[in-house]
């Protein structure tokens, strides 16, 4: 990440429907070649935020810079430089996948001869090669996402903003499609901003996430920093156990700071005040049981998301 | 702004829907075939080209009614769906993040079907004078290709206020079959309520007509109710431009062709009959400016959401 002027500046960004607030004072920043997971539930105002960013909506208050424009006043800027899409992405059906990346390519002033060869290229990287001169109308699901994000990247852009793009995509798309984003930001040095609202997937490949509720972004930061700011500040450790008995139970439950444990199975949970691992495994061993793994504050953050949700809903 | 204008010209020129552009040219070709022109001669009238397009011998409707009528279709057609079609497809998004304006979009579309509209109906009218050529052996005169020019720019300016009105319902309503069925309420309330409606008027401002200057109101009432509706512009413009002698009387008198020929028997010329329409066509083009206002402002400061 270089030190220059961020990519995307928001400041105190919000917008009102009427009486209803969709995004409630936002502030961000995102730098060059950053990964950014906008996470948070359908309806927290993912899509309008990044509809303002691009200057598709206006902001009711507040400021946003998108490559150093602003993106209401100056939208061709910006959109020369962003990459976007949206959430439904849409092709014109009747022409094939080639020919509606030629008439993006068209719109975005590339010269046909280079044109043709970025076609070609991305269609490559897309695995779309076989579906070049199909018309899109004849496209999956799967299929026309990956041709919008040849699209997307089509104008080489500097940021790319992904408004849920896994959504629809089955397991295997979605581990490819994480594969291309983690290559697009350490390989070409592009910054994504990945709106989602799964979460797994988010949290391998974002640098840094927003968790966005009710219009406002109730956490943001690193995975890392995230997982130790929202933690309890204690230990939760699982074990998985061969042979566990209610003896072992009693006698992990009586380690000193041990909270709570809890087994399902040869899956076996302590909540403690301390580390414990070290005298966890010699009570197992103790009862001649076999202790298959075990791991240490394994707080993902679907546990943060799903604990600051609860917060949130209460 | 270009890369969409010839899209969306290849996509008028290509679609289904260019099929029923196609037709009107045909219409023109069994038109200009099927007029009895042994009549028209018979009669004796002296503007051959321009009586061509208003006679009924051996047709059953003559070809300008059938434009006045059935052009709003085609303007309809060419219009309904061109913002929210893009929408409803997901296209409308993704076409905005380019780096295009807005605006950009809207003349792209707007351009594109009136050039299309213009191509297909100076065919047409190029199919029914050639064949009409190719029938008699004689050429139109210069007077008579002066008022047909006319009569092609005040066809477009006609079929421009029927793609402006359906353009803006596409800005307007969400649904393309809404904006196709609010457009054709529009088509059925400016194309003939409006006449009714200016008809009863009169009826009610003028309840008898005993003095001349009875009828002159009566007539005076129903030709400015008529000159709010594009079609009743049209028609009014149409007859003077294609009915030298009588159309100058500009509805005055409901007069059918020739029968003021006795009373009024020297033509008027086409550059009087040009000046006698100008302000009909200018009001036709306002009429689309206004239309294209409207939506133009709705349509840029619109939240495009996917």
């Amino acid at each position: 990440m270089t030190s220059t002027a961020p990519l995307i500046e928001a400041r105190g960004l919000t917008k009102r429907y009427g009486g209803f607030t969709a995004v409630d004072g936002i502030d961000l920043t995102i730098g060059e070649g950053e990964v950014f997971g906008f996470l948070g539930p359908n309806g927290s105002g993912k899509s309008t935020s990044i509809l303002m960013m691009l200057g598709l909506t206006e902001p009711t208050d507040g400021t946003v810079r998108v490559c150093g424009h602003d993106p209401s006043r100056n939208p061709l800027a910006v959109k020369r430089q962003v990459g976007y899409l949206p959430e439904s992405v849409g092709f014109y059906g009747d022409m094939t996948g080639a020919q509606n990346l030629r008439f993006t390519a068209e719109l975005n002033g590339i010269p046909r001869s280079e044109a043709d060869a970025r076609i070609a290229e991305l269609l490559d990287m897309v695995e779309l090669e076989d579906a070049t001169n199909q018309p899109v109308a004849q496209y999956s699901r799967g299929m026309r996402q990956r041709l919008g994000l040849a699209d997307v990247l089509l104008k080489q852009p500097r940021l790319v903003i992904l408004d849920d793009p896994t959504l629809g995509l089955d397991p295997a798309g979605i581990v490819w499609l994480l594969g291309i984003i983690e290559e697009l930001s350490a390989r070409q040095g592009i910054a994504v901003f990945l709106s989602s609202h799964q979460l797994q997937e988010v949290q391998r490949v974002c640098h840094r996430v927003g968790i966005m509720s009710h219009g406002r972004i109730v956490l943001e930061g690193t995975v890392a920093a995230l997982t130790a700011q929202t933690d309890a500040g204690g230990f939760r450790i699982t074990l998985k156990v061969e042979g566990a008995n209610d003896a072992l139970d009693a006698s992990l439950a009586s380690l000193p700071s041990v909270r709570e444990t809890s087994r399902s199975g040869i899956d076996v949970v302590i909540e403690s005040d301390e580390d414990v691992r070290a005298s966890a495994a010699a009570a197992v061993h103790g009862h001649g049981a076999r202790l298959l793994e075990m791991r240490a504050n394994d707080r993902t953050l679907e546990d943060i998301y799903l604990r600051y949700f609860q917060e949130a809903l209460q | 702004m270009s890369a969409l204008f010839w899209k969306e010209l290849a996509d008028h020129f290509g679609r289904r829907r260019f099929t029923l552009l196609l037709g009107l040219v045909a219409l023109g070709l069994v038109w200009g075939a099927f007029v009895d022109l042994g009549q028209l001669a018979s009669s004796g009238r002296r503007f051959f080209f321009l009586d061509v397009f208003t006679t009924t011998a051996g047709v059953p409707i003559s070809l300008l009614s059938f434009l006045s009528f059935f052009g709003p279709v085609i303007g309809i057609a060419l219009g309904f769906d061109a913002i929210n079609g893009e929408r409803t497809q997901g296209t409308l998004a993704r076409l905005l993040a380019q780096p295009l304006h807005r605006d950009s979009v809207y003349n792209a579309k707007f351009f594109a079907a009136l050039l299309t509209l213009a191509l297909v109906v100076a065919s047409m009218m190029i199919v029914v004078i050639g064949l009409t050529m190719f029938r008699m052996g004689i050429a139109p005169t210069g007077e008579e290709v002066l008022r047909l020019t006319g009569l092609g720019l005040v066809s477009v300016a006609y079929l421009a206020f029927w793609l402006a009105l359906a353009i803006t319902a596409s800005v307007l309503f969400r649904n393309t079959v809404t904006s196709a069925l609010a457009s054709i309420g529009m088509w059925f309330a400016l194309g003939f309520l409006i006449t009714l409606l200016g008809g009863v008027l009169a009826d009610r401002i003028v309840p008898d007509i005993e003095t001349p200057d009875d009828a002159v109101r009566h007539v005076t009432i129903e030709s400015w109710a008529n000159r709010v509706s594009p079609a009743g512009l049209y028609s009014e413009a149409t007859s003077i431009l294609l009915d030298p002698i009588g159309g100058r009387a500009l509805n005055l008198f409901t007069i059918e062709p020739g029968r003021l020929e006795g009373l009024l028997s020297t033509p008027v010329s086409a550059g009087q009959s040009l000046q006698l329409v100008w302000p009909h066509i200018v009001v036709l083009v306002a009429m689309v400016a206004v239309l294209l206002a409207l939506s133009y402002i709705r349509f840029m400061r619109e939240e495009i959401r996917a």
